[in-house]
């Protein structure tokens, strides 16, 4: 085996870990803030919020995410520059870039899943609770803030740990839209030394090590409320 | 109708007054015309069979369930109210309702604490966010309702570490932290195992005797009849009979009544 390409190539790798980090954080992050919604309107709302949020979580579940990146990549990347006047707008240095389209593709994907995670969450908080919470004079968005919410997010925590794990794992899609994530970065030393065991055995224990770092996080957080087991 | 009380304490200002109070689920008509006063100082107390309606009557009270008729005042304000789609009266302004319902402590069967807050966290949870008390003065005094309920030890443990007694005196001091004018109790020792029943009674009886208002749902006949001013029997929606303790539990007028009460021991 051989390593020395690793002296010339550190800052593309550190480079392409931090562009799979920020995929990472910011389409989970975005993903979660539409995943509330989405699963709140299928428990509570009215049809016409309730049918397309089952709908769109049906569409995000039974499709695969590279087709959706694609879709969004070479579909609405077509459609965008048609738009008269969005090629000379501040928007377009963003709209031009794969990674645009990564983080959209990524943020809808855990949006769907998510949702329907966040549903599910949203049923299982108990009844009384909620009724303790609106016999004591909180308002319906105290009531949604103060408890349903809270309560639907801490039981959301284990299987958020594993969604984000999988999340990570789904990021080096991005390089097929041109992003130059941590695959990216390795795809540009192959093709520059044509070494390929080496780079991908040393991305793989990175995403190893990401995971185990994102496990620990969850775990910390889930201690923050002890549940008696 | 009104409760029946003995000598001056009519005078006593109406705390809460429920008027022809009918619920119906689908065909099923729980309550068919019930109406009760509890002045302040009075502890009324509903007894009756399971599905006799008591437990619908007091959630009723503070709009848990909609009534499908009837009129609910508390302390001197009519509730407005507006007939939904589903057939059932809603009150008609929200604000109104929730102004209301911190006037109203409820305690619940099954404790229904926030399992996500410590026990102290439960307590000023509502007086911070509804009411807007600051922060420390909301802890001080959740201090002092802590101690009174014999819980000031598990000020900063997660409900679920309670045992059921515990639990719902923890319940009982977070209805309590909103200084509400009148207790509504929901069966509140019907889930709890037979010696932790006592714990929780005390806390009640102390209440009764502090003079607050209190409407009670229970089973536990001895309770009722030492702690009660007025007792309610309901039987399939109707008041059966009703009037002081000794009255209800010593010398009813109803045959069923007499039956439920000499039943229930």
């Amino acid at each position: 085996m051989v390593w020395d390409w690793l002296f010339t190539y550190w800052p593309q790798l550190l480079y392409g870990l931090w562009i799979t980090l920020v995929l990472l954080f910011l389409s989970m992050t975005l993903g979660m803030m539409l995943a509330v919604p989405i699963g709140l309107v299928q428990v509570t709302g009215p049809w016409w919020l309730k049918y397309p949020a089952r709908g769109f979580c049906t569409f995000i579940r039974g499709t695969p995410l590279l087709i959706q990146l694609w879709l969004m990549y070479y579909g609405l990347g077509q459609i965008f520059p048609m738009i008269p006047g969005l090629r000379h707008s501040f928007l377009w240095p963003v709209l031009r870039e794969g990674f645009f389209y990564a983080v959209l593709a990524f943020t809808l994907s855990t949006a769907g899943y998510e949702g329907e995670v966040m549903r599910g969450a949203f049923l299982g908080v108990p009844r009384g609770e909620l009724e303790a919470a609106r016999a004591i004079g909180m308002s319906p968005w105290q009531v949604l803030r103060r408890v349903w919410l809270p309560r639907a997010l801490r039981q959301v925590l284990p299987t958020l740990n594993g969604e984000t794990i999988l999340q990570l794992k789904s990021t080096p899609l991005a390089y097929t839209v041109t992003v130059m994530d941590l695959m990216g970065a390795t795809s540009m030393i192959r093709q520059d030394t044509y070494r390929i065991y080496e780079p991908l055995i040393f991305i793989a224990v990175i995403y190893m090590v990401i995971t185990f770092i994102i496990t620990k996080g969850f775990a910390w957080a889930e201690r923050q409320v002890p549940v008696k087991r | 109708m009104s409760a029946k009380l003995e000598g001056a304490n009519g005078t006593r200002p109406e705390a809460v007054v429920v008027r022809d109070l009918h619920k119906t689920f689908g065909d099923l008509e729980v309550l068919k015309g019930v109406s009760m006063t509890a002045r302040e100082g009075d502890v009324v107390t509903m007894i009756g069979a399971s599905g006799s309606g008591k437990s619908t009557f007091l959630r009723c009270i503070n709009f848990l369930e909609m009534p499908t008729q009837g009129q609910i005042r508390v302390t001197g304000e009519d509730i407005a109210l507006k007939r939904a789609h589903d057939g059932d009266l809603h009150p008609a302004d929200r604000k109104q309702l929730e102004r209301i319902r911190t006037r109203l402590g409820m305690v619940f069967q099954s404790f229904n604490l926030w399992q996500h807050m410590t026990v102290m966290q439960n307590v000023i949870e509502a007086p911070v966010h509804v009411l807007g008390v600051p922060r420390a003065e909301a802890i001080e005094r959740g201090e002092a309702l802590l101690n009174k309920v014999g819980l000031y030890d598990k000020r900063d443990v997660y409900p679920a570490f309670l045992s059921g007694g515990q639990q719902q005196r923890a319940a009982i001091a977070r209805a309590l932290a909103m200084n509400p004018r009148v207790m509504l109790f929901d069966e509140p020792t019907s889930a709890l195992d037979p010696e932790l029943v006592g714990e929780v009674l005390k806390v009640i009886r102390d209440l009764a005797e502090e003079g607050r208002t209190m409407i009670l749902v229970t089973h536990e006949m001895k309770f009722a009849r030492g702690v009660s001013s007025h007792v309610i029997y309901l039987h399939k929606g109707i008041i059966e009979e009703e009037g002081p303790p000794a009255q209800v539990f010593g010398a009813p007028k109803s045959e069923r009544c007499r039956q439920f009460v000499s039943n229930s021991h």
